[in-house]
């Protein structure tokens, strides 16, 4: 087989091809989300936020309502949650974060436990199953990723000023707060649309990888989304291909492939600075 | 109370100036952190176009005074009028540049994109950075000698050009008030008179500029104006004025040492014993 037919070959099948659709949109907006996340530090909220999200999927299923909404639900309550108990508790923000993460989680499992013969979801819950996704997932997928892109579109600046210094943003008049609180919705949100993708363990890297890739290569804040951008697209795609391939997890080749990627990177950096130093 | 007299004439002066002419005015202000009080009871009439020094020892709350007027904290009680009107109405004429060591250096962002975050009041969301604003970005940049490296990421930089890329930022806000924490701690003498140089010229052209210091001798030399600050308002005044030892015992308590010859010296800065300098560029 040329290589030609065996990039060909899977786009015969229409799930290969919705999966490839919804994985690069995923990759866009794990990325540009990802790219504040990273800058000001949030990675590990990223993780607790996703983490957060399974007990609602488990109420929402529970329920028979759509798991999207109970997943989302559950994912903004707790980023709210902790950007509010961070600025009234006194108690340093990844303590927070430790405890609502662990906490919410358990919840999660304890619910799912009490599921008589139900272990089927878990896996896909958990790891991802974008070659699974449906039509109707889709639609939802791009919509809410058109709406993200527009948001921190109209908000670029706005929310670039209070990354970057909030202490002067505010004095300028900027309602850094609610941008916070704004941020973390849209992190919640992504999270939320990644899970299909990715599950609920991976989604952490897929927001922080591109992100901290592009960052080691950049010098201005308007390149760095952008090729963040282009390494999600690319390795969903590479990612798809090799689970394809090699019939691995979809979610896991993903993120392997933007993990490999962020070590070439991270070599091809260091032996430069070395050189330069 | 033992406050300067030069205080009481100053603002004096400036109570009769009618409200739009002063820069900011601060009414029996008490602020602080959980159940602390940083400051207590301050009064303090800066007027438009004056260069102010606030000075004092570590935990005088001199950032504290500083966040009150950029309204990045509210006051326990008292009240704080900027422009005429209170702490946030005229934000968008306020430029407040942080402490270097509270900035992420290795964002990666560059030298323009930082003085162009100045316009972003003025264009509001949905707009975009215009010829306006770039043209306000360039003389920005042009005023505090920064033009050629416009494209540099901030992290490139030496301690005397990031701060002056803040400058910059406040001047592309045409802001009018100018607030800088600590803008001349850790440089070299020469990066240090290059930056007051810059805010000289911007209180010469009627900006409003209020710097903290650790730097004694620089907030008596290159300030019109010096506030000792020690939680409360020691002195207010220009400092050939109000600077005396009287005034100084009272701000830094035990930390004086007296020398043979009359003079003084002073212990409480922990910034310069650090040796913390960075070099001039």
């Amino acid at each position: 087989m040329s290589p030609i037919d065996l990039l060909l070959e899977p786009l015969a099948y229409d799930f290969f091809v919705r999966a490839l659709i919804a994985s690069a949109l995923v990759g866009v907006a794990c990325a540009v989300v990802g790219s504040f996340v990273v800058l000001k530090g949030m990675s590990f909220i990223g993780d607790a936020v996703s983490h957060a999200a399974f007990p609602g999927i488990v109420i929402a299923y529970l329920l028979g309502l759509p798991i999207i909404l109970g997943g989302a639900i559950a994912a903004i309550g707790t980023a709210l949650g902790i950007g509010a108990l961070t600025r009234r508790s006194g108690l340093r923000s990844d303590s927070i974060i430790g405890v609502l993460f662990a906490g919410m989680f358990a919840l999660g499992v304890a619910l799912f436990s009490s599921i008589p013969n139900y272990v089927g979801d878990l896996f896909s819950f958990l790891f991802g199953d974008v070659l699974g996704i449906s039509v109707s997932d889709m639609i939802t997928l791009s919509v809410l990723v058109v709406a993200l892109l527009l948001i921190v579109r109209v908000l670029w600046k706005e929310l670039l000023f209070a990354t970057f210094d909030p202490l002067g943003a505010g004095a300028a008049g900027l309602p850094v707060r609610r941008l916070d609180d704004l941020l973390l919705i849209l992190i919640a949100v992504t999270i939320v649309i990644s899970l299909q993708a990715v599950g609920i363990v991976l989604v952490v890297a897929m927001i922080t990888t591109p992100a901290a890739t592009a960052q080691m290569l950049v010098k201005r804040f308007g390149q760095m989304i952008t090729v963040a951008a282009g390494i999600g697209v690319s390795a969903a795609v590479a990612g798809l291909y090799l689970s394809y391939a090699l019939d691995l997890a979809s979610g896991a080749a993903i993120v392997l492939v933007e993990t490999a990627l962020f070590i070439v990177v991270l070599l091809v950096t260091a032996a430069r600075r070395t050189r330069m130093a | 109370m033992s406050e300067r007299v030069a205080t009481s004439v100053l603002e004096g002066q400036a109570n009769r100036s009618r409200p739009q002419e002063r820069g900011v005015a601060i009414s029996n202000v008490t602020a602080g952190y959980g159940d602390r009080a940083a400051i207590s009871d301050i009064n303090l009439l800066l007027a438009r176009g004056s260069l102010t020094a606030i000075f004092g020892p570590n935990g005088g709350g001199k950032s504290t005074l500083l966040k009150c007027m950029a309204g990045l904290m509210k006051p326990w009680s008292g009240s704080i009028e900027v422009l005429g009107a209170a702490v946030g109405v005229h934000a968008a004429r306020v430029a407040y540049v942080p402490q270097a060591e509270q900035v992420d250096w290795s964002f990666p962002i560059a030298v323009d994109e930082v003085v162009a975050m100045g316009r972003t009041p003025r264009i509001g969301p949905l707009g975009r950075v215009g010829t306006t604003d770039r043209k306000a970005v360039t003389e920005a940049l042009e005023r505090v000698d920064m033009a050629n490296l416009a494209e540099r990421q901030i992290g490139e930089l030496s301690g005397g050009q990031r701060r002056r890329v803040f400058i910059a930022r406040a001047i592309a806000a045409d802001a009018e008030i100018y607030l800088l924490d600590e803008p001349v701690t850790g440089v070299d003498p020469i990066t240090q008179e290059k930056i007051m140089n810059i805010l000289d010229a911007e209180a010469a052209r009627g900006k409003t500029v209020i710097a903290t210091t650790h730097d004694l001798a620089c907030a008596a030399q290159r300030f019109h104006d010096v506030v000792a600050l020690a939680g409360r308002v020691v002195a207010h005044g220009p400092a050939q004025l109000v600077l005396d030892r009287d005034v100084l015992e009272k701000t830094y308590g035990g930390h004086l040492v007296p020398l043979a010859d009359g003079g003084v010296v002073l212990l409480d800065d922990p910034h310069h014993s650090h040796g913390a300098h960075e070099g001039h560029e």
